[in-house]
């Protein structure tokens, strides 16, 4: 850690280049021809399109939510422009047909998207701005029958599968939210394992916001059938500017019997400057439906960036013997705020979660864990664990916990734990006289709080988390 | 007179000279005189509230310590403008009173970061986790530990006696020059002692010094001062040889604040 990390720990966040290519945008604003426009340019059947409108029409009636901890100023959906692409017209067949300006984008990124340079076992599919530019490794997927690719091309091609859960988890009028990815949602990735494959790679988008004024969109839908895994993970960061910008997505996972799912997110999009200048609005719906029998769903997130974070990764534990599980580190620093949680409903017998939060506040950042554990009528003998840490790194910052708890079978087992502790002189004085600087000191005392969470990621991942937590705060100890 | 002889005939150390220091706009030292040189340990006893804990995060660099007046060289260095870190990778190394838990972080690893942040200060290769592990293996021994405790977090459920001996085994693995031991005898029962007291005394080297603060006599039955200074009132008032240390377990601390306050 002395090394590699100290020198990170020093560099300001380092995704914030704004890559200079041609753009086709549509102007801002939304109405339905401007979702008549979207569904044009991705060749979408008349059924999506009539989905998106009614999205669209619920969206109309429905008002922005503000019960959650934190606060920012009026969004004007009119002035965002809903759909921006590079010109050059993406080939999926081919990465030579992709503009090079891409290639090097994600190379700067650390996502290579030639094979030959990839992380062994990794698939990436790269999302820029509205589009899905290039998937990676998809024969080799192909072979055992998974699909991965951009949701666009699977509307067109898979059709079937894409109409049969779409908007199965989380319906195109769920939240205020929802319901705009709905009408307007452009890109992201539809993963689909079939019965019994295990599926032979990390499945992998990383999405990259680069057009100012414009908001990314994006919707991903992941089907594991009977008896397979998937193990996927979600990336993504944006330019450095003075604007907010919104990013609004869903994702919809959906667990067959013995079927196990594990998604992963590390998520540093930009977090605005010191001042709270710039940065993006993150608010986004994430549902997994453990639909069969002992099926299994697991959300692990890193949130390091975003000026706001709003998500709530839940579970439907639908099947018996279904288990949901929540790991979840959220870093607020400066005037970042996270409002983060997750939300467990129990309605099959023997259903267990699990519920792991840390929250680290630095600076003058606001941290809140929201959280809902509901155990329904028919959930005979459900079982939850919930642990919510909260660690304090100054005095400006603040912490704060709402567990919800709703159970209506008196044979549920219910453990709540919680702690907040402060990162304090005496802890940073004993690691400084054994000879560490103060940032490896935090650093040390930060990563050994996140442990439980770390330890769900995957290998490289949970390097990649810890470096990243270092970047996020800086400047925090003096 | 004490203090003559040793000048003639050692190297110092650490040379503190009328130090002054307050915690919270209190001053609790008022005027430290202390000679350490080379190859020496050095007892510090005295009364509760008498300075001895302040003089030793003082030395060690604790930021909620400020000093008003005085000054400390450390091998002929200004050691109060160094940074704590700073004190560290030059050998000075505190051994804690109230030894810090840090959750989730292994004592294996905390000990490889601090042993390499020192290696690195001195321009010497890191070590990795292999090359360490062998070299630990010995530390482990003296100390009467076997491995298991190497990767549990550091002092996190440690029992009290756990965390002394824990912070002698940092003191075996990271060999500083000058160890300031700050009650580290306090809360442990005979048989820790002995271990910690002799673990001490065997790390004696002839280029280093321990400065050992301490309520009471018995762990100086197991290692033999060259010098036992008291302090009173944030002040030494009386330095001698072992047998001072005798005196003091049989006559108490008063007879020296009566002195102190009439001399």
């Amino acid at each position: 850690m002395t090394g590699s990390i100290e020198a990170q720990v020093l560099q300001p966040y380092k995704y914030g280049f704004v890559t200079d290519i041609e753009t086709d945008v549509v102007p801002p604003g939304l109405n339905e021809d401007v979702i008549r426009v979207i569904s044009q340019k991705k060749s979408e059947p008349e059924w999506m399109l009539d989905w998106r409108l009614r999205a669209y029409r619920q969206w109309l009636k429905m008002k922005e939510p503000h019960w959650s901890n934190v606060t920012y100023g009026p969004i004007d959906y009119q002035a965002i422009s809903y759909y921006a692409a590079p010109k050059a017209k993406p080939k999926l067949d081919s990465l030579e047909q992709v503009d090079p300006k891409l290639i090097e984008t994600f190379e700067k990124l650390g996502i290579p998207l030639e094979e030959r340079k990839r992380l062994a076992g990794v698939a990436v599919d790269a999302v820029f701005d509205s589009v899905s530019v290039a998937t990676t490794f998809r024969e080799t997927l192909a072979k055992q029958g998974v699909i991965f690719c951009a949701i666009s091309e699977a509307i067109r091609e898979y059709p079937d599968l894409v109409r049969e859960y779409l908007g199965s988890v989380v319906p195109h009028n769920d939240n205020f939210f929802a319901a705009l990815n709905s009408a307007v949602f452009t890109d992201g990735s539809f993963a689909y394992i079939p019965k019994g494959v295990r599926c032979p790679l990390e499945l992998s988008t990383y999405f990259r916001i680069n057009a100012s004024s414009t908001g990314q969109f994006e919707r991903t839908l992941i089907v594991a059938e009977e008896g397979s895994y998937v193990s996927y993970l979600e990336g993504c960061s944006a330019p450095v500017r003075d604007e907010n910008q919104l990013h609004a997505a869903v994702v919809e996972l959906v667990a067959l019997d013995n079927a196990e799912i594990k998604y992963s997110t590390i998520q540093n999009w930009y977090p605005g400057d010191e001042a709270g200048r710039g940065g993006i609005y993150n608010f986004v719906t994430k549902r997994g439906k453990c639909l069969g029998r002992n099926s299994k769903i697991s959300w692990t997130q890193v949130e390091t960036g975003s000026a706001i974070t709003w998500k709530y990764p839940g579970c439907i534990l639908q099947g018996d013997n279904s288990v949901g599980e929540f790991y979840s580190v959220a870093v607020t620093n400066n005037r970042q705020q996270a409002d983060t949680g997750t939300k467990m409903i129990h309605l099959g017998k023997n259903t267990r979660s699990t519920i792991v939060s840390k929250g680290i506040s630095a600076g003058r950042g606001q941290n809140t864990y929201r959280g809902l554990v509901k155990i329904m009528k028919g959930a005979e003998h459900a079982r939850n664990y919930s642990q919510c840490d909260s660690m304090l790194i100054g005095d400006k910052c603040g912490a704060h916990t709402f567990p919800y708890i709703d159970v209506r079978n008196s044979s549920a087992l219910m453990e709540h734990e919680a702690s907040t502790s402060k990162i304090g002189e005496d802890q940073i004085f004993y690691c400084k006289q054994r000879g560490l600087s103060a940032e490896d000191a935090v650093n040390m005392i930060v990563n050994g709080f996140c442990k439980e969470v770390f330890k769900e990621l995957p290998m490289e991942f949970a390097v990649e988390a810890q470096r990243l937590l270092g970047i996020s705060l800086e400047g925090s100890v003096g | 007179m004490t203090r003559r002889a040793t000048r003639e005939t050692g190297r110092a150390l650490l040379e503190v000279r009328n130090l002054h220091a307050a915690v919270e706009g209190r001053e609790i030292l008022r005027g430290v005189d202390l000679l350490v040189n080379v190859g020496e340990v050095h007892a510090v006893m005295g009364p509760n509230g008498s300075g001895k804990s302040t003089l030793a995060q003082v030395l060690g660099g604790h930021p909620a310590y400020s000093v008003t007046e005085g000054s400390v060289l450390y091998q002929g260095k200004d050691l109060l403008a160094m940074k704590p870190e700073e004190r560290a990778r030059e050998g000075v190394f505190l051994a804690f009173q109230y030894p810090v838990a840090i959750r989730g972080i292994t004592n294996a690893y905390f000990l490889r970061s601090a042993l390499n942040a020192l290696r690195k200060a001195r321009g010497e290769q890191e070590l990795g986790p292999v090359e360490f592990m062998d070299a630990l293996e010995d530390k482990l021994k003296v100390i009467g530990w076997d491995d298991s405790y190497l990767s549990r977090p550091v002092n996190d459920g440690f029992s009290g006696g756990e965390k002394k001996r824990n912070e002698i085994l940092q003191l075996a693995v990271l060999e500083p020059k000058l160890a300031i031991l700050d009650e580290t005898d306090s809360g442990l029962d005979i048989d820790a002692l002995k271990t910690v007291a002799h673990t001490v005394d065997r790390l004696r080297r002839p280029d280093s010094a321990t400065v050992l603060v301490t309520h009471y006599y018995r762990i100086l039955t197991h290692i033999t001062p060259d010098f036992v200074h008291v302090l009173s009132g944030g002040r030494i008032v009386k330095s001698g040889a072992k047998e001072l240390a005798l005196e003091l377990e049989e006559k108490g601390y008063d007879w020296l604040r009566e002195e102190a306050a009439v001399g």
